[in-house]
């Protein structure tokens, strides 16, 4: 593990966590433009975070260890996963564990642990939010690791860094049919896993609908601040991994502070346009009954079935 | 706006080889509507006065440590939902209260302010006490409209337990039969402290 990968790897964490807010920040804002609305400055979610930070911690006499510890589990799982995932450059110290399958265990683990906080307060909602959240990771979870298959078979290897070098070397592959398929895959998994519309809506009141706000309704001042920075820092994570793995033009292949600067940009670039199509389509789209999800889920599974067969008939 | 009449081809000539999906034709013709609205339409939020009016005392100091962030939770603990209306105006695109920092939050943990609405009936007293207990401190608590300040034309009505000051302290009141979206965004905005 050299210096220069362990600074490159801390450098990516720090600017994840700090851009992470700004980039709810700049959504919020673009769809409060497209409803004919000023909307709130791109600062408020840090705001609110810096808030909820000087808040009084809230616990329910009905929970235990659970409830305690899962805001520190998602933040620490999310946190980690910021620094593996070839952000800023494809030497990163944690590049030896920069492992798909990790990855997308390690933000499985949060999943799994902020739906059995839902759980452990006893309230219905919760409950009903935690089965919702499992039901759509039971069935988002195979597509992602059949679309990482697809991306694995052609470069031989499930490390990201390798990955993301192969298709430098080799740019055609960008555009191959199972590059597509498995962005396609990937992309519609991405919206289900950070709560988008149309399989969730993050601004939502109505209890009833909730899958994400559902589990942390009983969370209260910093616990909550962890969970919102957390959920700020997965979307950031889904849609730089997502924006990496099929255009990684721009990424560092040294760790030269110029070649970084360039990368930090490039890939800033990628997700706020990833993040503002996102917004955008959130305008026009509204949130499909939750028996439908399935389905969808279903269709992404289907691409990415159809990825990994391409990427073996074709390779 | 007129919506362009989609003309089903099912049953016409060539209709069965050439199926035509008229749903398909309207979803595209309710996007490009609203695409169209969207650029035609602008923005629609009123220009907003200069400064709110500074609070005082212990509220002063309480909505100092929100910093500007004010997460808000409505209880209706009785009223007609003319406040509702209203209420839920200041959070439409005219007055757009979230440009200052304010959002409806669906929990009263999440929450800072509690906007109640309404005088307090007896079935709403205990879970009125119960939502200002679950809300984390620093908080302050809003009577909105003059049935929540002292019981309005519902005041001796059999099932009414009181005001909400007399179940609950009250920080600000918001006076109105309703009040108008100008006066609950003014409240919120003296919070927000912008």
């Amino acid at each position: 593990m050299s210096l220069t990968g362990t600074a490159v790897a801390l450098l990516q964490v720090v600017l994840t966590i700090a851009a992470a807010p700004f980039l709810v920040g700049v959504m919020r804002l673009i769809r409060a433009r497209l409803e004919g609305r000023v909307g709130p400055p791109i600062v408020q979610p840090w705001r609110d975070l810096r808030k909820l930070l000087g808040k009084d911690r809230m616990v329910s006499d009905n929970t235990g260890w659970v409830f305690s510890i899962a805001p520190l589990v998602l933040l620490a799982s999310a946190t980690l996963v910021a620094g593996i995932v070839p952000f800023l450059s494809t030497k990163s110290a944690l590049d030896q564990v920069g492992d798909l399958f990790a990855v997308v265990y390690l933000l499985l683990l949060g999943t799994v642990f902020l739906s059995l906080a839902g759980l452990d307060a006893g309230t219905a909602f919760g409950g009903m939010g935690s089965s919702r959240a499992m039901t759509i990771t039971a069935i988002a979870e195979p597509t992602v690791l059949v679309a990482i298959f697809a991306l694995s078979v052609s470069t031989g290897s499930s490390n990201l860094g390798s990955i993301v070098a192969a298709t430098l070397a080799h740019p055609a592959t960008a555009a191959s049919p199972e590059s597509l398929l498995a962005f396609a895959a990937l992309a519609v998994v991405t919206i289900a896993e950070t709560g988008r519309i149309p399989v969730d809506n993050p601004n939502t009141h109505l209890e009833l609908t909730m899958i994400h706000e559902a589990m942390v309704l009983e969370y209260s001042g910093p616990d909550l601040a962890l969970i919102e920075l957390a959920a700020h820092l997965r979307l950031v994570v889904f849609l730089g991994l997502l924006s990496n793995l099929f255009v990684p033009w721009g990424i560092a292949t040294t760790a030269q502070p110029l070649q970084l600067l360039g990368a930090a940009v490039a890939v800033a670039v990628k997700i706020v346009v990833l993040a503002a199509v996102i917004a955008i389509v959130e305008v026009f789209m509204a949130k499909v009954r939750l028996f439908r999800v399935p389905e969808l889920l279903a269709a992404s599974f289907v691409l990415a079935f159809l990825a990994v067969t391409a990427s073996f008939f074709l390779a | 706006m007129a919506v362009p009449r989609v003309v089903s081809t099912r049953f016409g000539a060539g209709g069965e080889k050439h199926r035509h999906k008229p749903e398909h034709d309207r979803e595209r013709a309710a996007v490009l509507n609203l695409v169209r609205k969207i650029i035609r339409v602008g923005r629609v939020t009123e220009p907003h006065d200069a400064d709110p009016a500074p609070l005082e005392g212990v509220v002063a100091a309480t909505a100092d440590r929100l910093h500007g962030s004010v997460q808000v939770r409505q209880v209706d603990a009785g009223s007609c939902n003319g406040c509702e209306a209203e209420f839920s105006a200041a959070f439409g695109p005219v007055y757009d209260v979230e440009r200052f920092g304010v959002r409806l939050v669906a929990s009263p943990r999440h929450a800072d302010v509690l906007v109640v609405t309404g005088p307090v009936t007896k079935n709403m007293a205990e879970p009125l006490v119960k939502t200002f207990e679950a809300t984390p401190g620093p908080k302050l608590v809003i009577a909105l409209g003059d049935c929540a300040r002292n019981c309005g034309v519902f005041a001796g009505g059999y099932g009414v337990a009181g005001a909400v000051a007399d179940i609950v302290p009250v920080d600000i009141e918001v006076p109105g039969c309703p009040p108008s979206p100008d006066a609950i965004v003014a409240a919120l905005r003296q919070i927000a402290g912008r």
